[in-house]
């Protein structure tokens, strides 16, 4: 797992952000088990306090649970992944949307756009 | 969240000096935390430190260590990493090792031989030959191997390379334990801020500001780095 995390923005929500990313693209599969928040605080370089309140907060949101005595797992129900997928790839367009409206493009145009670029792809 | 160290209206005024080096200084630190100490040089981190490790007597004020004030009893819990190199040179790693567990009943020999082996230091040649980076990795490596209660380290990693210094921050949260806590002051403000839950700024012996790291990403926008540059802008 790759830890890239900026030092001005507040770490737990990078740390969520990035387990949230692989939840909803599988890469931690549902209903596999999580490794301790000591083992990914150190592989992340942050603070167990840190880690810790992203798992709290991934908890709150329904994307883990905890069985207290075996440990930490990723959700089974694929309905909520599916929503976190949503959500991430919903706020990548939104970003998207952004810097293509600061280049002066109308929704139609980056619709457009896209289509052709990946059309142009497919065929190339 | 227990207490683990207070100290109240602590101020010291060195001889021949008119400006006290410490004013006033009021802070607990409970347990479970990792702190940072940052200041300006000569901004009084290194005399707080040693006051809490009673090298030094308050002119007024107090420091308590779990209720005891810098003894005996609070040696035995406090882990103190001093700023300057203070081993036996003529002793090797391997006597350094008996000596701490013959001086200090949470010395956990095991993490001391843990760390030498991954950081490949040499257990049986003297210390006085080893590089100077090697005697500041040994003497972090003795401090960090106690199950201290509370660990003071003054300047950990300032001599050692990057690397090393990723290590030694690593092996710090990985011993971390919940009912410990860690004061430590650094220039490397960068490499260890990501491992901070608070941070203590210090300047002409007075508490500055003291917050949680995260609040200031919040609250600012900007890395503990950035805030400190600014914050104390010459």
């Amino acid at each position: 797992m790759s830890w890239k995390l900026d030092s001005d923005r507040p770490i737990h929500t990078q740390l969520q952000e990035i387990l949230q990313t692989q939840i909803a693209s599988g890469a931690l599969p549902p209903g596999s088990k999580m490794k301790s928040v000591r083992e990914l605080a150190t592989e992340a370089g942050v603070n167990p306090n840190t880690m810790q309140r992203a798992f709290a907060e991934l908890e709150r949101l329904n994307l883990i649970r905890t069985e207290r005595t075996a440990g930490r797992f990723v959700t089974e129900d694929a309905a909520r992944i599916a929503v976190a997928k949503d959500e991430i790839a919903m706020a990548q367009l939104e970003l998207f949307r952004k810097k293509m409206k600061q280049l002066g493009f109308e929704k139609k145009e980056i619709v457009d756009f896209v289509r052709s670029k990946w059309e142009e792809e497919e065929d190339g | 969240m227990a207490e683990l160290l207070r100290t109240e209206h602590l101020v010291k005024v060195y001889d021949n000096m008119s400006m006290p080096a410490l004013d006033d200084i009021t802070l607990t630190i409970p347990t479970g935390r990792i702190v940072g100490l940052l200041g300006p040089n000569g901004s009084g981190k290194t005399t707080l430190i040693k006051l809490i490790n009673g090298l030094l007597q308050p002119t007024s004020g107090s420091v308590l260590i779990e209720g005891n004030r810098p003894g005996p009893v609070s040696k035995a819990v406090v882990s103190y990493l001093p700023d300057r190199f203070c081993l036996p040179g003529d002793r090797t790693a391997e006597e350094l090792m008996q000596f701490y567990a013959d001086f200090y009943a949470d010395f956990d020999r095991e993490r001391a031989e843990t760390m030498l082996g991954s950081l490949q230091i040499e257990r049986t040649a003297r210390i006085k030959g080893l590089s100077k980076g090697t005697k500041e990795k040994l003497q972090l490596i003795m401090a960090m191997s106690r199950r201290a209660r509370l660990y003071v380290l003054d300047e950990p990693i300032a001599g050692v390379d990057p690397a090393a210094r990723d290590y030694i921050l690593k092996t710090i949260i990985s011993n971390y334990q919940p009912d410990a806590s860690i004061l430590l002051s650094t220039h490397l403000i960068s490499d260890v801020e990501n491992i901070l839950d608070d941070v203590i700024f210090i300047r002409n012996g007075r508490i500055l500001l003291c917050s949680s790291v995260e609040k200031i990403r919040e609250e600012q926008g900007k890395s503990l780095d950035a805030y400190f540059r600014e914050v104390f802008a010459c």
